[in-house]
């Protein structure tokens, strides 16, 4: 990663933006990336109702992100966890509560502030033109870009850095449409990153792709996790949370059940209770001598 | 699977060409355990791969070599990622609308040959320079004699017919190349909204109603302008999450009503003088054009290009979908709303001036993306000089084919649809 230690964390982040924003100047350049320091507190999530129209599905939701987390939200189907993470992205207005970012109400921000924030990686689809990658991974740079829309050295700088570092930038001549699904979420990731964004949100990101994608595109996002950015994402498999989060967040009926660190709340009964299915969680030891968790049903 | 292999490859490939010293992936590292340095800010964030466990590399050297390393790789950028349409396929997508707009003006029910075309031409132009220098500098150029009939028959009859078809060309093209992105779908054409179904009835009521031109051509544009709003009223109305679905139901809604009530004129018209107008206007042409017409839709359509010009990006964007557009920082509902106005303000100019022309703006946007790809940044000014060129073509085939004009509406039809299939045949650049 073109890593820039932003060793100040938050207020350093505005005036860090202005920077790219203005552009040219080379030496600039070091500072392709936001980065901040781990722990400061970057989204925070109030007593959030929501819903759609006057049904409400999320009853009152309380939590955190700090920076540099790996959060997953995980839960059954129609438990609510697309409805939070719409809301956090302001694709709909909440019933009740606030949703901030470093202390701004996110639905006071206009569109073009909000995807200066958050980058959304949604589950890799075809579009319905053969746009080349580059052509995509550029639209990263959609809430920068002036009235004409033309984008500069720099932000093509920082989409470049952005393939090299998730290793596609030998794709950029490719056409998008022709790729595999692992690739086209590679190139989602490469898009949010261009974003410069300070909380990646992410979808179900690997539910269309078969297993090796899968690991490639979480391993990725492990170890972009662990270079400051800050993840939440939403994932039907138990593994994946054991896999990469730091601190998971169990959704029931709308509700948090559960919050922490993966050991301490993805149990076997939490887990039987909110899949309503029997299930073991194992520790087992990999070839590699490292050991982890799985989850397996009966 | 040869693509996942090509994956791993790539990763592989990255991973040796930019960190040769260290045989680790790319992102091998670890936040908490590596270094002693780990609790500083900066080794929370330092480089991926170049700590390795057998060379020990201090974070803050790891960082200034993986960003030398990306300086490096910098270079790259504009090569990957600036790549351009090569400037002869521009060139010759102007080249070919200035021959058959030059072409165009030799034919016709007057012939011309090439010879007398500059000369007149060329004389005009000299006479109204001359006239032009007389006024402002008090210089004197003599002038050319030109032959009036020929003079007449450019100025007045083929130059605002020209310019007409053009444009119309041009609005229809553009118009359906923006309405596909937005709808994301390649098989939307300009009269999804019913703007066609709307004009096409406020032109048949003022020729039921004994209007004169002028009218037919105003009812016309209203009508379109008012289904289009009617559609964009009805999705308001029975949607609030999926303003696309809305928008497609509402144009279906509202053309539905509108060819209703054009059949319903139709029925009431006159079937010996007022019934045969109605359906001669419907299969469009441009045998009526004037100067004044052309006056008269150069403002609207000049603004509805500059509109759609600037949201050429955000076409892109929409492309992928509302809320992947939504959450890159575009605000979908102004952008749909500008993109819809201006489309229409367009095409309504177009279908009042020359009656209903179907299949350019399916057609033609088509052809252009097969030709400079799928950026609307491109696709868009292309869409315009290919959709002016081929109107034009088929307008000279419509005078020249047969001693009475033949529809235009007919033979866009009728040559869309072999060119379509030959489009889609030959279109390698994807879907």
């Amino acid at each position: 990663m073109a890593l820039e230690a932003m060793e100040k964390g938050g207020a350093a982040a505005a005036v860090d933006r202005g920077a790219v924003a203005g552009g040219a100047g080379a030496s600039a350049a070091a500072s392709a990336w936001r980065v901040h320091e781990s722990g400061g507190s970057l989204l925070k999530v109030h007593d959030l109702h929501c819903g759609y129209g006057r049904k409400e599905i999320v009853h009152g939701v309380s939590f955190d992100v700090a920076r540099g987390d790996f959060v997953c939200v995980i839960g059954a189907n129609g438990c609510g966890k697309t409805t939070l993470l719409k809301n956090i992205l302001g694709l709909i207005k909440p019933l009740s509560g606030e949703v901030t970012m470093e202390g701004k109400s996110v639905l006071h921000l206009t569109d073009r502030e909000r995807a200066q924030m958050f980058a959304y990686i949604p589950q890799a689809h075809t579009p319905p033109f053969p746009f080349s990658v580059a052509d995509v991974v550029l639209m990263g740079r959609t809430p920068y870009v002036g009235r004409m829309s033309r984008t500069t050295p720099e932000d093509r700088r920082i989409a470049w850095r952005a393939m090299c570092l998730l290793g596609i930038d030998h794709l950029a001549q490719r056409t998008y449409t022709k790729l595999s699904g692992g690739q086209q979420q590679l190139i989602l990731v490469a898009r949010a990153l261009t974003q410069q964004p300070d909380l990646i949100i992410m979808d179900e990101p690997t539910a269309s792709l078969d297993f090796g994608n899968q690991q490639i595109v979480l391993s990725r996002m492990k170890d972009l996790a662990k270079t400051g950015v800050s993840v939440l994402m939403v994932t039907h498999d138990p593994y994946h949370a054991f896999y990469c989060a730091d601190r998971v967040i169990v959704m029931k009926d709308g509700l948090i059940g559960a919050e922490g660190a993966p050991r301490d709340v993805m149990t076997r009964e939490q887990l039987e209770d909110i899949y309503h299915t029997q299930l073991n969680v194992i520790d087992v030891e990999l070839s590699t001598g490292s050991r982890t968790t799985v989850c397996v049903p009966l | 699977m040869g693509e996942t292999r090509e994956l791993d490859d790539g990763f592989a490939k990255a991973a040796e060409s930019e960190r040769p010293r260290v045989g680790r992936p790319l992102f091998a590292r670890t936040r908490r355990t590596d270094t002693p340095a780990s609790t500083s800010a900066e080794a929370t964030v330092a480089a991926p791969a170049l700590a390795s466990a057998a060379i020990p590399v201090s974070p803050s050297k790891a960082k200034a070599g993986l960003l030398q390393e990306l300086d490096a790789s910098d270079e790259r950028a504009e090569e990957a990622l600036n790549k351009r349409v090569p400037l002869w396929i521009k060139a010759a997508i102007a080249a070919s609308l200035v021959g058959i707009m030059v072409l165009s003006f030799a034919f016709g029910r007057y012939p011309i040959n090439p010879v007398e075309l500059v000369q007149t031409l060329g004389g005009l132009i000299n006479n109204w320079l001359a006239g032009v220098m007389q006024g402002a500098f008090g210089v004197t150029i003599p002038l050319v004699d030109v032959d009036p009939k020929m003079a007449t028959a450019l100025v007045n009859i083929r130059l605002p017919r020209i310019l007409v078809v053009v444009m119309v060309g041009a609005a229809l093209a553009v118009a359906g190349a923006s309405y596909q992105g937005m709808f994301k779908n390649p098989l939307v054409s300009p009269d999804l909204l019913g703007a066609s179904a709307g004009a096409s009835f406020g032109a048949c009521l003022a020729l039921l109603l004994d209007l004169s031109n002028i009218y037919v051509q105003l009812f016309a544009f209203i009508g379109a302008m008012v289904a289009v709003g009617g559609a964009v009223w009805m999705n308001k109305m029975v949607n609030k999450y999926d303003a696309i679905l809305g928008l497609v139901l509402g144009g279906m809604l509202v053309s539905t009503l509108f060819q209703s009530c054009t059949s319903l004129v139709k029925f009431m018209a006159d079937a010996n003088d007022k019934l045969p107008a109605i359906t001669f206007w419907l299969m469009g042409s441009f045998s009526r054009i004037d100067q004044a017409d052309f006056w008269m839709i150069l403002l609207p359509m000049v603004l509805g290009f500059v509109m759609l010009i600037l949201e050429r990006w955000k076409l892109n964007v929409l492309s992928f979908g509302e809320e992947e557009a939504k959450s890159l920082g575009i605000n979908t509902k102004r952008v749909r709303l500008i993109v819809i106005f201006a489309s229409t303000l367009i095409v309504a100019c177009s279908v009042a001036v020359s009656g209903i022309v179907g299949w350019v703006g399916l057609v033609i946007p088509h052809l252009a993306r097969a030709i400079v790809g799928p950026n609307y940044k491109v696709l868009l000014p292309a869409s315009m000089f290919i959709g002016a060129s081929y109107l034009l073509l088929v307008d000279d085939i419509a005078r020249l084919v047969s001693s009475t004009e033949i529809p235009i509406g007919i033979l866009t039809a009728i040559l869309g649809v072999p060119f379509f299939i030959f489009i889609f045949r030959h279109n390698m650049k994807g879907w």
